[in-house]
Protein backbone atom coordinates (compact mmCIF):
# COMPACT_ATOMS: atom_id res chain seq x y z
CA UNK A 1 0.00 0.00 0.00
CA UNK A 2 1.12 3.52 -0.58
CA UNK A 3 2.21 5.90 2.21
CA UNK A 4 1.42 9.64 2.53
CA UNK A 5 4.90 11.58 2.80
CA UNK A 6 3.91 12.35 6.38
CA UNK A 7 3.16 9.02 7.58
CA UNK A 8 6.84 8.25 5.69
CA UNK A 9 8.25 11.04 7.44
CA UNK A 10 7.30 10.03 10.85
CA UNK A 11 8.09 6.35 9.97
CA UNK A 12 11.71 7.50 9.11
CA UNK A 13 12.40 10.62 11.59
CA UNK A 14 10.28 9.35 14.60
CA UNK A 15 9.35 12.35 17.10
CA UNK A 16 10.11 11.91 20.56
CA UNK A 17 10.98 8.80 21.02
CA UNK A 18 11.83 7.43 24.41
CA UNK A 19 11.14 6.73 28.47
CA UNK A 20 9.76 9.05 30.89
CA UNK A 21 10.46 7.36 34.15
CA UNK A 22 6.28 6.49 34.96
CA UNK A 23 6.91 6.33 38.43
CA UNK A 24 7.41 10.00 38.77
CA UNK A 25 4.63 12.09 40.43
CA UNK A 26 4.34 14.52 36.63
CA UNK A 27 4.60 11.62 34.57
CA UNK A 28 1.14 9.92 32.96
CA UNK A 29 1.95 6.61 31.30
CA UNK A 30 -1.16 5.36 28.66
CA UNK A 31 -0.35 2.23 27.60
CA UNK A 32 -2.97 0.85 24.63
CA UNK A 33 -3.58 -2.01 21.88
CA UNK A 34 -2.35 -5.56 22.50
CA UNK A 35 0.75 -7.15 21.09
CA UNK A 36 -1.89 -9.93 19.34
CA UNK A 37 -4.01 -6.86 17.70
CA UNK A 38 -0.65 -6.14 16.19
CA UNK A 39 -0.21 -2.64 17.04
CA UNK A 40 0.70 -1.63 21.17
CA UNK A 41 1.41 2.16 21.49
CA UNK A 42 3.04 3.36 25.08
CA UNK A 43 2.48 7.34 25.27
CA UNK A 44 3.81 9.16 27.91
CA UNK A 45 3.86 12.86 29.25
CA UNK A 46 5.24 15.07 31.54
CA UNK A 47 3.33 17.73 33.28
CA UNK A 48 3.56 20.62 35.00
CA UNK A 49 1.77 20.94 38.19
CA UNK A 50 1.00 24.41 38.33
CA UNK A 51 0.50 25.12 35.05
CA UNK A 52 -1.12 21.53 33.99
CA UNK A 53 0.79 21.89 31.08
CA UNK A 54 2.33 19.10 29.10
CA UNK A 55 6.29 19.71 28.74
CA UNK A 56 7.46 17.02 27.39
CA UNK A 57 5.93 14.35 25.47
CA UNK A 58 7.56 10.09 24.92
CA UNK A 59 6.22 7.50 23.36
CA UNK A 60 7.32 3.68 21.76
CA UNK A 61 5.12 1.87 19.62
CA UNK A 62 5.20 -1.89 18.29
CA UNK A 63 3.27 -1.77 15.04
CA UNK A 64 2.72 -0.35 11.53
CA UNK A 65 4.01 2.40 9.77
CA UNK A 66 0.73 4.34 10.35
CA UNK A 67 0.73 3.19 13.98
CA UNK A 68 3.92 4.48 14.74
CA UNK A 69 3.36 7.80 12.48
CA UNK A 70 -0.13 8.61 14.43
CA UNK A 71 1.75 8.12 17.97
CA UNK A 72 4.77 10.15 17.06
CA UNK A 73 2.07 12.82 15.31
CA UNK A 74 0.40 12.30 19.48
CA UNK A 75 3.71 13.38 21.40
CA UNK A 76 3.67 16.56 18.78
CA UNK A 77 0.72 17.81 19.63
CA UNK A 78 -0.02 17.01 23.03
CA UNK A 79 3.67 18.85 23.88
CA UNK A 80 2.55 22.56 24.87
CA UNK A 81 -1.46 22.03 25.54
CA UNK A 82 -2.57 21.72 29.10
CA UNK A 83 -3.77 18.31 29.62
CA UNK A 84 -7.90 19.72 29.09
CA UNK A 85 -6.54 21.18 25.97
CA UNK A 86 -4.90 17.74 24.59
CA UNK A 87 -8.02 15.92 25.62
CA UNK A 88 -9.70 17.86 22.75
CA UNK A 89 -7.29 15.76 20.14
CA UNK A 90 -9.33 13.30 18.32
CA UNK A 91 -8.30 10.56 16.32
CA UNK A 92 -10.28 12.40 13.02
CA UNK A 93 -7.73 15.19 13.20
CA UNK A 94 -4.95 12.60 13.32
CA UNK A 95 -6.46 10.65 10.30
CA UNK A 96 -6.84 14.25 8.26
CA UNK A 97 -3.27 15.07 9.15
CA UNK A 98 -1.74 12.20 8.03
CA UNK A 99 -4.03 11.64 5.10
CA UNK A 100 -4.33 7.93 6.66
CA UNK A 101 -6.73 5.38 4.80
CA UNK A 102 -9.72 3.64 6.00
CA UNK A 103 -7.75 0.47 6.87
CA UNK A 104 -5.72 2.74 8.80
CA UNK A 105 -8.20 4.81 10.90
CA UNK A 106 -7.89 2.14 13.99
CA UNK A 107 -4.35 3.34 14.64
CA UNK A 108 -5.50 6.96 14.99
CA UNK A 109 -7.95 5.72 17.54
CA UNK A 110 -5.84 4.31 19.44
CA UNK A 111 -3.09 7.12 19.03
CA UNK A 112 -6.47 9.50 20.65
CA UNK A 113 -6.95 6.57 22.97
CA UNK A 114 -3.46 6.79 24.46
CA UNK A 115 -3.43 10.20 24.75
CA UNK A 116 -6.45 9.97 27.53
CA UNK A 117 -4.71 7.19 28.69
CA UNK A 118 -2.00 9.31 29.22
CA UNK A 119 -3.84 12.09 30.84
CA UNK A 120 -6.19 9.59 32.85
CA UNK A 121 -3.06 8.40 34.44
CA UNK A 122 -1.60 11.57 35.64
CA UNK A 123 -4.94 12.75 36.67
CA UNK A 124 -5.10 9.62 38.91
CA UNK A 125 -1.78 10.11 40.40
CA UNK A 126 -2.53 13.57 41.11
CA UNK A 127 -5.65 13.12 42.58
CA UNK A 128 -7.64 15.89 39.50
CA UNK A 129 -10.85 15.45 38.89
CA UNK A 130 -12.62 16.33 35.34
CA UNK A 131 -15.40 15.08 33.50
CA UNK A 132 -13.34 13.50 30.46
CA UNK A 133 -10.38 11.78 32.70
CA UNK A 134 -11.42 8.22 32.13
CA UNK A 135 -9.50 6.69 29.37
CA UNK A 136 -11.41 5.68 26.90
CA UNK A 137 -11.67 2.00 25.74
CA UNK A 138 -8.99 1.24 23.31
CA UNK A 139 -11.66 -0.24 20.70
CA UNK A 140 -9.58 -0.15 17.48
CA UNK B 1 16.77 10.89 17.97
CA UNK B 2 16.13 7.62 16.66
CA UNK B 3 15.78 7.04 12.55
CA UNK B 4 15.05 4.07 11.03
CA UNK B 5 15.21 5.37 7.37
CA UNK B 6 18.26 2.50 6.83
CA UNK B 7 21.67 3.83 6.83
CA UNK B 8 22.80 0.50 5.05
CA UNK B 9 23.75 1.11 1.54
CA UNK B 10 23.92 -1.26 -1.26
CA UNK B 11 27.28 -2.77 -2.45
CA UNK B 12 28.28 -2.21 -6.35
CA UNK B 13 27.04 -4.35 -8.34
CA UNK B 14 23.74 -5.15 -6.81
CA UNK B 15 20.59 -3.75 -8.46
CA UNK B 16 17.50 -2.30 -6.04
CA UNK B 17 14.86 -3.10 -6.22
CA UNK B 18 16.16 -6.67 -5.03
CA UNK B 19 13.01 -9.52 -5.56
CA UNK B 20 13.48 -12.14 -2.79
CA UNK B 21 9.53 -13.14 -3.51
CA UNK B 22 9.90 -15.94 -5.19
CA UNK B 23 7.25 -18.24 -3.46
CA UNK B 24 4.58 -15.42 -5.00
CA UNK B 25 5.98 -15.75 -8.83
CA UNK B 26 9.28 -15.78 -10.16
CA UNK B 27 10.57 -13.74 -13.43
CA UNK B 28 10.71 -15.33 -16.92
CA UNK B 29 13.71 -17.32 -17.51
CA UNK B 30 15.10 -15.91 -20.49
CA UNK B 31 15.77 -19.49 -22.05
CA UNK B 32 11.86 -19.97 -21.63
CA UNK B 33 10.95 -16.37 -23.18
CA UNK B 34 13.27 -17.20 -25.90
CA UNK B 35 11.07 -20.57 -26.66
CA UNK B 36 7.83 -19.04 -26.17
CA UNK B 37 8.59 -16.62 -28.71
CA UNK B 38 7.70 -17.97 -32.18
CA UNK B 39 4.86 -19.27 -30.96
CA UNK B 40 3.31 -15.61 -30.96
CA UNK B 41 4.01 -14.86 -34.05
CA UNK B 42 4.84 -17.09 -36.49
CA UNK B 43 3.76 -20.28 -35.84
CA UNK B 44 0.31 -19.45 -34.23
CA UNK B 45 -2.12 -21.91 -34.84
CA UNK B 46 -4.64 -23.59 -33.26
CA UNK B 47 -3.30 -26.72 -31.76
CA UNK B 48 -7.08 -28.20 -32.43
CA UNK B 49 -6.56 -27.74 -36.25
CA UNK B 50 -6.37 -30.98 -37.40
CA UNK B 51 -6.55 -30.04 -41.48
CA UNK B 52 -3.18 -27.34 -41.73
CA UNK B 53 0.03 -27.53 -41.30
CA UNK B 54 -0.53 -24.26 -38.66
CA UNK B 55 -2.28 -26.60 -36.30
CA UNK B 56 -0.05 -29.30 -36.87
CA UNK B 57 2.92 -27.16 -35.52
CA UNK B 58 1.09 -25.73 -32.60
CA UNK B 59 0.35 -29.56 -31.38
CA UNK B 60 3.35 -30.83 -32.05
CA UNK B 61 5.11 -28.00 -29.92
CA UNK B 62 1.93 -28.89 -27.49
CA UNK B 63 2.90 -32.47 -26.99
CA UNK B 64 6.72 -31.61 -27.11
CA UNK B 65 5.69 -29.59 -23.77
CA UNK B 66 3.89 -32.67 -22.60
CA UNK B 67 6.84 -34.65 -22.56
CA UNK B 68 8.87 -32.11 -21.21
CA UNK B 69 6.00 -31.84 -17.72
CA UNK B 70 5.96 -35.69 -17.79
CA UNK B 71 9.59 -36.43 -17.29
CA UNK B 72 9.91 -33.43 -15.24
CA UNK B 73 7.56 -35.26 -12.70
CA UNK B 74 8.34 -39.11 -13.41
CA UNK B 75 4.76 -39.41 -15.27
CA UNK B 76 3.83 -39.99 -18.96
CA UNK B 77 2.83 -37.90 -21.87
CA UNK B 78 -0.54 -38.66 -21.57
CA UNK B 79 -0.98 -37.88 -18.20
CA UNK B 80 -0.65 -34.30 -18.36
CA UNK B 81 -3.70 -31.72 -18.93
CA UNK B 82 -2.89 -28.29 -19.21
CA UNK B 83 -4.82 -25.50 -17.99
CA UNK B 84 -5.00 -21.92 -16.98
CA UNK B 85 -2.91 -22.60 -13.56
CA UNK B 86 -2.49 -24.35 -10.61
CA UNK B 87 -5.36 -22.53 -8.72
CA UNK B 88 -7.45 -24.36 -12.30
CA UNK B 89 -5.92 -27.52 -11.39
CA UNK B 90 -6.91 -27.65 -7.55
CA UNK B 91 -10.54 -26.74 -8.90
CA UNK B 92 -10.88 -29.54 -11.35
CA UNK B 93 -8.75 -31.48 -9.11
CA UNK B 94 -10.97 -31.87 -6.13
CA UNK B 95 -14.46 -30.88 -7.96
CA UNK B 96 -13.43 -32.98 -10.50
CA UNK B 97 -12.73 -36.52 -8.62
CA UNK B 98 -15.67 -35.53 -5.52
CA UNK B 99 -18.16 -35.50 -9.32
CA UNK B 100 -16.62 -38.56 -10.28
CA UNK B 101 -16.90 -40.77 -7.46
CA UNK B 102 -19.92 -39.24 -5.57
CA UNK B 103 -21.62 -42.71 -5.66
CA UNK B 104 -18.58 -44.34 -4.00
CA UNK B 105 -18.59 -41.44 -0.79
CA UNK B 106 -18.59 -37.75 0.06
CA UNK B 107 -15.84 -37.54 1.96
CA UNK B 108 -12.66 -35.22 1.35
CA UNK B 109 -9.60 -35.34 3.78
CA UNK B 110 -7.27 -32.29 3.36
CA UNK B 111 -5.45 -29.99 6.17
CA UNK B 112 -6.01 -26.46 7.53
CA UNK B 113 -2.72 -25.17 6.15
CA UNK B 114 -3.33 -25.64 2.14
CA UNK B 115 -3.56 -22.72 -0.20
CA UNK B 116 -7.04 -20.79 -0.33
CA UNK B 117 -7.08 -22.38 -3.73
CA UNK B 118 -7.92 -25.84 -1.98
CA UNK B 119 -9.69 -24.92 0.96
CA UNK B 120 -12.09 -22.78 -0.70
CA UNK B 121 -13.12 -25.15 -3.10
CA UNK B 122 -13.36 -27.35 -0.30
CA UNK B 123 -15.86 -25.44 1.39
CA UNK B 124 -17.66 -24.95 -1.82
CA UNK B 125 -18.27 -28.74 -1.87
CA UNK B 126 -19.38 -28.60 1.94
CA UNK B 127 -22.04 -26.84 1.19
CA UNK B 128 -22.85 -29.24 -1.77
CA UNK B 129 -23.16 -32.20 0.50
CA UNK B 130 -19.50 -33.11 1.21
CA UNK B 131 -17.86 -33.80 4.38
CA UNK B 132 -14.47 -32.29 4.59
CA UNK B 133 -11.80 -33.01 6.97
CA UNK B 134 -8.96 -30.47 7.82
CA UNK B 135 -6.59 -32.06 9.72
CA UNK B 136 -4.37 -29.92 11.68
CA UNK B 137 -0.72 -29.71 11.60
CA UNK B 138 1.78 -29.89 14.02
CA UNK B 139 4.08 -27.10 15.42
CA UNK B 140 6.35 -27.67 13.03
CA UNK B 141 4.10 -27.25 9.81
CA UNK B 142 3.67 -30.88 9.31
CA UNK B 143 0.95 -32.98 9.12
CA UNK B 144 0.71 -36.24 11.87
CA UNK B 145 -0.22 -39.72 9.63
CA UNK B 146 -1.85 -40.78 12.46
CA UNK B 147 -4.20 -37.84 12.43
CA UNK B 148 -4.73 -38.92 8.51
CA UNK B 149 -5.07 -42.62 9.31
CA UNK B 150 -8.09 -41.86 12.28
CA UNK B 151 -9.77 -39.70 9.58
CA UNK B 152 -9.89 -42.09 7.00
CA UNK B 153 -13.32 -44.08 6.89
CA UNK B 154 -15.74 -46.01 4.38
CA UNK B 155 -17.39 -42.94 2.93
CA UNK B 156 -13.49 -41.11 2.36
CA UNK B 157 -12.63 -40.72 -1.65
CA UNK B 158 -10.39 -37.51 -1.75
CA UNK B 159 -7.43 -37.27 0.47
CA UNK B 160 -5.72 -33.87 -0.76
CA UNK B 161 -2.66 -32.33 1.00
CA UNK B 162 -0.06 -29.91 -0.92
CA UNK B 163 3.43 -31.06 -1.62
CA UNK B 164 5.43 -27.98 -0.20
CA UNK B 165 3.78 -25.17 1.66
CA UNK B 166 4.17 -21.81 0.31
CA UNK B 167 4.74 -19.62 3.33
CA UNK B 168 6.78 -21.79 5.62
CA UNK B 169 8.41 -24.14 2.46
CA UNK B 170 7.75 -27.64 4.93
CA UNK B 171 7.07 -30.55 2.70
CA UNK B 172 5.00 -33.13 3.83
CA UNK B 173 5.60 -36.55 3.94
CA UNK B 174 3.98 -37.12 0.11
CA UNK B 175 4.96 -40.59 -0.02
CA UNK B 176 4.05 -41.83 3.53
CA UNK B 177 0.73 -40.46 2.49
CA UNK B 178 0.46 -42.08 -0.69
CA UNK B 179 1.17 -45.07 0.51
CA UNK B 180 -1.82 -44.87 2.90
CA UNK B 181 -3.73 -43.44 0.45
CA UNK B 182 -3.27 -46.51 -2.15
CA UNK B 183 -3.57 -48.81 0.63
CA UNK B 184 -7.08 -47.56 1.53
CA UNK B 185 -8.28 -47.15 -2.09
CA UNK B 186 -8.45 -43.13 -1.91
CA UNK B 187 -7.37 -41.13 -4.09
CA UNK B 188 -4.64 -38.69 -3.21
CA UNK B 189 -4.15 -35.39 -5.03
CA UNK B 190 -1.30 -32.72 -4.35
CA UNK B 191 -0.77 -29.39 -4.94
CA UNK B 192 2.53 -29.28 -6.40
CA UNK B 193 3.10 -25.88 -7.23
CA UNK B 194 5.89 -24.85 -4.67
CA UNK B 195 7.37 -28.01 -5.06
CA UNK B 196 7.63 -29.52 -8.94
CA UNK B 197 10.99 -27.84 -10.06
CA UNK B 198 12.20 -27.31 -6.69
CA UNK B 199 12.78 -30.82 -5.32
CA UNK B 200 12.59 -34.10 -6.52
CA UNK B 201 9.10 -34.67 -7.04
CA UNK B 202 8.22 -38.01 -8.68
CA UNK B 203 4.28 -39.22 -8.91
CA UNK B 204 4.88 -43.06 -9.33
CA UNK B 205 7.18 -42.74 -6.36
CA UNK B 206 5.41 -40.57 -4.12
CA UNK B 207 1.99 -42.53 -4.94
CA UNK B 208 0.41 -39.33 -6.33
CA UNK B 209 -2.73 -39.78 -8.02
CA UNK B 210 -3.56 -36.31 -9.55
CA UNK B 211 -1.15 -33.59 -9.31
CA UNK B 212 -1.42 -29.37 -9.97
CA UNK B 213 1.48 -27.72 -10.94
CA UNK B 214 1.77 -24.19 -12.17
CA UNK B 215 4.32 -22.46 -14.48
CA UNK B 216 5.26 -19.03 -13.46
CA UNK B 217 6.73 -20.25 -9.96
CA UNK B 218 9.19 -22.40 -11.75
CA UNK B 219 10.60 -19.53 -13.91
CA UNK B 220 7.91 -20.04 -16.72
CA UNK B 221 4.70 -18.21 -17.69
CA UNK B 222 1.57 -16.92 -15.89
CA UNK B 223 -1.64 -17.94 -17.02
CA UNK B 224 -0.86 -21.83 -17.24
CA UNK B 225 -0.50 -24.45 -14.99
CA UNK B 226 -1.21 -28.23 -15.25
CA UNK B 227 -2.57 -31.03 -13.87
CA UNK B 228 -1.38 -34.63 -13.84
CA UNK B 229 -4.04 -37.03 -13.89
CA UNK B 230 -3.25 -40.71 -13.12
CA UNK B 231 -4.12 -43.29 -15.61
CA UNK B 232 -2.54 -46.72 -14.61
CA UNK B 233 -2.87 -48.16 -10.95
CA UNK B 234 -5.57 -46.87 -10.62
CA UNK B 235 -6.83 -45.06 -13.46
CA UNK B 236 -8.45 -41.89 -12.16
CA UNK B 237 -11.29 -40.50 -13.51
CA UNK B 238 -11.93 -36.86 -13.31
CA UNK B 239 -15.46 -34.68 -14.56
CA UNK B 240 -14.83 -31.54 -16.28
CA UNK B 241 -15.50 -28.58 -14.99
CA UNK B 242 -15.18 -26.54 -18.26
CA UNK B 243 -17.12 -27.68 -21.43
CA UNK B 244 -16.66 -26.80 -25.06
CA UNK B 245 -14.75 -28.51 -27.51
CA UNK B 246 -13.71 -31.77 -25.69
CA UNK B 247 -9.95 -30.61 -25.81
CA UNK B 248 -7.26 -32.65 -23.48
CA UNK B 249 -9.48 -35.67 -23.44
CA UNK B 250 -12.16 -34.03 -22.63
CA UNK B 251 -10.89 -33.38 -19.09
CA UNK B 252 -10.40 -29.33 -20.32
CA UNK B 253 -12.23 -27.67 -22.99
CA UNK B 254 -10.39 -24.53 -24.31
CA UNK B 255 -8.33 -23.64 -27.06
CA UNK B 256 -5.04 -24.34 -25.92
CA UNK B 257 -2.48 -21.44 -24.53
CA UNK B 258 0.38 -22.71 -27.14
CA UNK B 259 2.96 -19.93 -26.19
CA UNK B 260 2.25 -20.81 -22.41
CA UNK B 261 2.52 -24.36 -22.31
CA UNK B 262 5.73 -24.16 -24.71
CA UNK B 263 7.30 -21.89 -21.97
CA UNK B 264 5.75 -23.95 -18.80
CA UNK B 265 7.55 -27.07 -20.99
CA UNK B 266 10.72 -25.20 -21.82
CA UNK B 267 10.62 -24.33 -18.07
CA UNK B 268 10.27 -28.01 -17.00
CA UNK B 269 13.17 -29.10 -18.90
CA UNK B 270 15.06 -26.63 -17.45
CA UNK B 271 14.16 -27.40 -13.81
CA UNK B 272 14.92 -30.83 -14.25
CA UNK B 273 17.97 -30.68 -15.34
CA UNK B 274 19.26 -27.57 -13.01
CA UNK B 275 17.55 -28.81 -9.98
CA UNK B 276 20.39 -30.33 -7.94
CA UNK B 277 22.81 -27.69 -8.20
CA UNK B 278 20.09 -25.23 -8.06
CA UNK B 279 18.79 -26.57 -4.91
CA UNK B 280 22.19 -26.74 -3.41
CA UNK B 281 23.43 -22.94 -4.14
CA UNK B 282 19.61 -21.43 -3.01
CA UNK B 283 19.76 -24.00 0.78
CA UNK B 284 23.30 -22.48 1.00
CA UNK B 285 22.20 -18.99 0.46
CA UNK B 286 19.27 -19.50 2.24
CA UNK B 287 21.49 -20.69 5.73
CA UNK B 288 23.88 -17.88 5.09
CA UNK B 289 21.01 -15.61 5.42
CA UNK B 290 19.69 -17.09 8.48
CA UNK B 291 22.83 -17.69 10.15
CA UNK B 292 23.34 -13.58 10.01
CA UNK B 293 19.88 -12.98 11.78
CA UNK B 294 20.50 -15.17 14.49
CA UNK B 295 24.19 -13.73 15.19
CA UNK B 296 23.01 -10.49 15.08
CA UNK B 297 19.79 -10.44 16.64
CA UNK B 298 18.11 -11.53 19.76
CA UNK B 299 14.83 -13.40 19.67
CA UNK B 300 14.59 -14.34 15.99
CA UNK B 301 13.07 -17.83 15.57
CA UNK B 302 12.73 -19.76 12.30
CA UNK B 303 9.41 -21.22 11.71
CA UNK B 304 7.97 -24.89 10.12
CA UNK B 305 10.31 -27.92 9.73
CA UNK B 306 13.69 -26.76 8.82
CA UNK B 307 14.79 -30.78 7.70
CA UNK B 308 11.95 -30.95 5.37
CA UNK B 309 11.83 -27.97 3.76
CA UNK B 310 12.19 -25.84 0.52
CA UNK B 311 15.89 -24.83 -0.92
CA UNK B 312 14.83 -21.11 -0.84
CA UNK B 313 12.35 -20.21 1.68
CA UNK B 314 13.23 -18.78 4.96
CA UNK B 315 10.05 -17.81 7.13
CA UNK B 316 11.41 -16.18 10.37
CA UNK B 317 9.78 -14.06 13.52
CA UNK B 318 11.18 -11.15 14.05
CA UNK B 319 9.41 -10.70 17.44
CA UNK B 320 8.44 -7.44 18.92
CA UNK B 321 8.78 -5.63 15.52
CA UNK B 322 5.63 -5.74 13.27
CA UNK B 323 5.66 -7.00 10.18
CA UNK B 324 4.54 -4.67 8.23
CA UNK B 325 6.36 -1.29 9.53
CA UNK B 326 9.25 -3.95 9.02
CA UNK B 327 8.48 -3.69 5.20
CA UNK B 328 7.92 -0.22 5.22
CA UNK B 329 11.76 0.00 6.25
CA UNK B 330 13.02 -1.83 3.29
CA UNK B 331 11.21 -1.00 0.52
CA UNK B 332 13.83 -2.11 -2.31
CA UNK B 333 13.79 -5.36 -0.91
CA UNK B 334 10.26 -7.62 -2.15
CA UNK B 335 9.71 -10.38 0.65
CA UNK B 336 6.11 -11.32 2.63
CA UNK B 337 4.80 -10.24 6.00
CA UNK B 338 2.87 -12.74 8.32
CA UNK B 339 1.43 -9.62 9.16
CA UNK B 340 -2.22 -8.72 7.30
CA UNK B 341 -2.42 -5.19 8.60
CA UNK B 342 -3.49 -4.16 5.35
CA UNK B 343 -6.05 -6.50 4.94
CA UNK B 344 -9.54 -5.82 6.03
CA UNK B 345 -10.11 -8.52 8.47
CA UNK B 346 -6.48 -7.51 10.12
CA UNK B 347 -5.84 -11.22 10.79
CA UNK B 348 -2.72 -12.37 10.33
CA UNK B 349 -1.60 -15.51 8.76
CA UNK B 350 -3.55 -18.49 8.79
CA UNK B 351 -0.55 -21.05 8.30
CA UNK B 352 1.63 -19.43 10.99
CA UNK B 353 -1.00 -19.15 13.23
CA UNK B 354 -2.07 -23.35 12.41
CA UNK B 355 1.78 -23.84 13.72
CA UNK B 356 0.52 -22.65 17.51
CA UNK B 357 2.25 -19.18 16.71
CA UNK B 358 0.12 -16.52 18.86
CA UNK B 359 -0.99 -13.45 16.85
CA UNK B 360 1.81 -11.16 17.91
CA UNK B 361 4.74 -13.33 16.44
CA UNK B 362 2.61 -13.93 13.76
CA UNK B 363 2.60 -10.13 13.08
CA UNK B 364 6.04 -10.50 13.38
CA UNK B 365 6.99 -12.68 10.30
CA UNK B 366 8.80 -12.31 7.34
CA UNK B 367 8.85 -14.37 4.06
CA UNK B 368 12.09 -14.96 2.13
CA UNK B 369 11.74 -16.86 -0.94
CA UNK B 370 15.12 -16.94 -2.80
CA UNK B 371 15.30 -17.96 -6.76
CA UNK B 372 17.27 -18.64 -9.19
CA UNK B 373 18.14 -15.27 -10.32
CA UNK B 374 18.90 -13.84 -6.06
CA UNK B 375 22.98 -13.60 -5.67
CA UNK B 376 25.25 -13.74 -2.41
CA UNK B 377 25.53 -9.79 -2.62
CA UNK B 378 21.87 -9.25 -2.46
CA UNK B 379 21.30 -11.86 0.20
CA UNK B 380 24.01 -10.41 2.35
CA UNK B 381 22.78 -7.00 1.76
CA UNK B 382 18.91 -7.87 2.19
CA UNK B 383 20.65 -9.25 5.55
CA UNK B 384 22.42 -6.54 6.78
CA UNK B 385 19.66 -4.09 5.90
CA UNK B 386 16.98 -6.44 7.66
CA UNK B 387 19.06 -6.21 10.84
CA UNK B 388 19.75 -2.53 11.22
CA UNK B 389 15.55 -1.74 10.42
CA UNK B 390 14.77 -4.66 13.06
CA UNK B 391 17.46 -2.85 15.71
CA UNK B 392 15.94 0.62 15.01
CA UNK B 393 12.41 -0.84 14.95
CA UNK B 394 13.11 -2.56 18.47
CA UNK B 395 14.33 0.93 20.03
CA UNK B 396 10.86 1.77 19.17
CA UNK B 397 9.07 -1.28 20.47
CA UNK B 398 7.77 -0.42 24.20
CA UNK B 399 7.27 -4.50 24.10
CA UNK B 400 10.92 -5.51 23.15
CA UNK B 401 11.93 -3.10 25.78
CA UNK B 402 9.45 -4.53 28.69
CA UNK B 403 11.38 -7.69 27.65
CA UNK B 404 14.26 -6.34 28.35
CA UNK B 405 13.01 -5.30 31.70
CA UNK B 406 12.10 -8.39 32.17
CA UNK B 407 8.21 -7.90 31.97
CA UNK B 408 6.34 -10.90 31.04
CA UNK B 409 3.81 -9.47 28.50
CA UNK B 410 1.68 -12.63 28.80
CA UNK B 411 0.99 -11.23 32.37
CA UNK B 412 -0.49 -7.92 31.07
CA UNK B 413 -4.14 -7.23 30.70
CA UNK B 414 -4.19 -5.80 27.46
CA UNK B 415 -6.86 -4.14 26.43
CA UNK B 416 -9.41 -6.47 24.07
CA UNK B 417 -9.32 -5.53 20.07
Amino acid sequence: MAYSDKVVDHYNNPRNVGTLDKSSEDVGTGLVGAPECGDVMRLQIKVNPETQVIEDAKFKTFGCGSAIASSSLATEWVKGKTVDEALSISNTDIVKELALPPVKIHCSVLAEDAIRAAIGDWKKKNSVETEAATPAAAAH
Amino acid sequence: MSTVAATVAAPKGVKLPIYMDNHATTPLDPRVLEAMMPYFTTIFGNAASRNHSFGWEAEQAVENAREQVAKLIGATAKEIIFTSGATESNNLAIKGIAEMYRERGNHIITQVTEHKATLDTCKKLEKQGYRVTYLPVKADGLIDIEDLKRALDDKTILVSIMYANNEIGVVQPIEEIGKLCHEKGVLFHSDGVQAVGKIPVNVIKDNIDVLSLSGHKIYGPKGVGALYVRRRNPRVQISEQINGGGHERGMRSGTLNVPGIVGLGKACEIAGQEMEEESKRLSSLRDHLRQKFESALDYVHVNGNMEHHLPGNLNMSFVYVEGESLLMGINDIAVSSGSACTSATLEPSYVLKALGLGDDVAHSSIRFGLGRFNTIEEVDYVADKLIDVVQKLRELSPLYEMVKEGIDLSKIEWAAH
